[in-house]
């Protein structure tokens, strides 16, 4: 339908989408915007790679990019894992854009699973993949039900789950896909990122996207929109602590990853976000470890 | 049909949309800052340059059109919707996806629009509201999402009883429509979610 509008010297519809997908999506987004933490349908198409490797949130970045955009994608905080690799190079094909690891050079990142750790600025955008949007899933399997219980603000049964944590574990055992509750309206999945990267989601100069591909949703938090992770007032939320450091670059009150050294139980723990951790260590900063891993930067410094 | 008609589409359908739909997603998000959208379409008088890219960008043959009556009078305006949108144009506005309004003044009452329900809410009217600039004599004190405290939007022409509406729109969250200002050379956004704080009590 489209066909007659694309740029003829390609292959490819630019960003791969065809312009009448994009409207579409587009559309999907504004919406999403204009009603913060709700859950826009969406008629997801197939994307040139399987549903677990972020298809919701690569059309939505497709239905985004443009030829000025410098586009970073991370898987865990990392720039080097596989899906990330293809993710980037997808869009460096189809788009033509500019690509980085780093996060203060992006205009648009898309990211698995993380928040990353340098604050946004308002000239970015975040595009979060997500698995499973709906975050009263487990509760109530059929949509119907959680569509109705969104729309009456019925949102007790999340409640007495949580507090089924604190009455098992003692505390609330959610540690990934906490629920948080925006603008105090809607309650919002915010996607498998640690508990620790919650409080990164309030308030954010940045403009954050979540597209679900294989739930066909989309939804948003406009920047400067309140998101609150849902608590108790005896029991609060709170992020977790780490015991150590980052052993290459001694940054505390960051996400860390452990890291498995040898077969004797030696182990360190490291920044989760790789970009983070290198531009420590590029500027000096060495943790306790350094020069255990062989890591880059390490070598410097002895 | 006019000649006219067939000129005056996106000069680059991929990447005028593009450009526009950026716009867009900024004014949408941070209501009270205005975006320029410099001409990327040169549609037929009463509709303007900015609605009308506004438009391009989003609408098509899913998305029926609304238009105010100097619009709908337009032959012109009309055949340029129908070449370059291919969108159907509809005169209830409460089955209108779109709404492209020339004469605030003299437009429906937003409830008169597709407002949605409260499980389908994104399912409403985004109205384009053309407008001569952003320097009217009344100023909207804005607050809520997109805004870290305060921001300010004075569109030129601002009726009174829409103020009103506005506020009421803004009531009924989480449906409603969302607005956009488009004056000739750029545009403004006010979703649902925004608060008016000196209305018209
Ligand atoms: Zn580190």
């Amino acid at each position: 339908m489209s066909t007659a509008q694309e740029k003829p010297e390609t292959p490819y519809n630019f960003a791969y989408l065809d312009e009448q997908t994009k409207r579409m999506i587009r559309r999907a987004i504004l919406k999403a915007v204009a009603i913060p933490g709700y859950q826009v349908p969406f008629a997801s198409r197939e994307m040139p790679m399987p549903y677990g490797w972020g298809t919701g949130g690569v059309q939505v970045t497709a239905s985004l990019i443009g030829p000025d955009d410098v586009l970073k994608v991370i898987d865990q905080g990392a720039d080097d894992t596989t899906n990330a690799v293809s993710i980037r190079s997808f869009f460096a094909k189809v788009a033509g854009v500019k690509t980085t690891t780093h996060t203060k050079e992006a205009s648009l990142i898309q990211t698995r699973h993380r928040v990353p750790e340098m604050p946004l600025s308002e000239n970015q955008i975040l595009v979060y993949q997500v698995p499973i949007p709906e975050p009263l899933r487990f509760l109530e399997p059929r949509e119907t039900e959680t569509r109705l219980m969104h729309a009456l603000e019925e949102y007790g049964l999340m409640h007495v789950k949580l507090y089924e944590d604190i009455a098992r574990h003692g505390h609330i055992a959610t540690t990934y896909a906490y629920p948080v509750k925006v603008e105090g309206r809607y309650v919002m999945d915010p996607s498998p990122i640690p508990k620790f990267d919650n409080p990164k989601l309030t308030n954010s100069p940045a403009l954050q996207l979540f597209g679900a591909g294989r739930e066909k949703r989309i939804y948003a938090l406009p920047p400067y929109t309140r998101v609150e992770s849902l608590d108790f007032e005896d029991h609060p939320f709170r992020v977790q602590e780490f015991s150590e450091p980052c052993g290459l670059c001694g940054a505390s009150g960051v996400y860390l990853d452990e890291v498995i050294l040898d077969d004797h139980g030696g182990r360190m723990f490291v920044c989760s976000d790789t970009d983070h951790c290198e531009g420590r260590r590029e500027a000096g900063h060495r943790g306790h470890l350094a020069g255990a891993m062989g890591a880059p930067g390490a070598e410097a410094a002895e | 049909m006019k000649a006219d008609a067939l000129s005056g589409g996106f000069f680059d359908p991929v990447f005028g949309a593009q450009a526009v739909f950026r716009a867009l997603l900024r004014a949408l998000s941070r209501p009270g800052e205005i975006e320029n959208l410099p001409g990327l379409v040169r549609p037929p008088t009463p509709l303007n340059p900015a609605a009308a890219a506004v438009i391009a960008c989003l609408a098509d043959a899913d998305t029926p059109i609304f238009l105010d009556r100097p619009l709908a009078e337009s032959e012109a305006v009309r055949d340029w919707i129908g070449f370059h949108i291919g969108a159907p144009i509809v005169s209830l506005a409460g089955r209108a996806t779109f709404a492209v309004i020339s004469d605030p003044e003299k437009m429906p009452p937003l409830a008169d629009f597709w407002l949605g329900t409260e499980e389908y809410p994104d399912r409403s009217t985004t109205l384009v509201l053309q407008v001569t600039g952003f320097e009217g004599s009344r100023t909207l004190t804005l607050q809520g999402p997109g805004i870290a405290e305060t921001s300010a939007l004075a569109p030129d022409p601002l009726p009174a009883r829409l103020i009103g509406q506005l506020e009421e729109n803004r009531r009924i969250f989480p449906r409603g429509v969302d607005i956009v200002f488009a004056s000739r050379h750029a545009i403004a956004g006010l979703p649902r979610s925004t608060r008016i704080l000196n209305g018209a009590a």
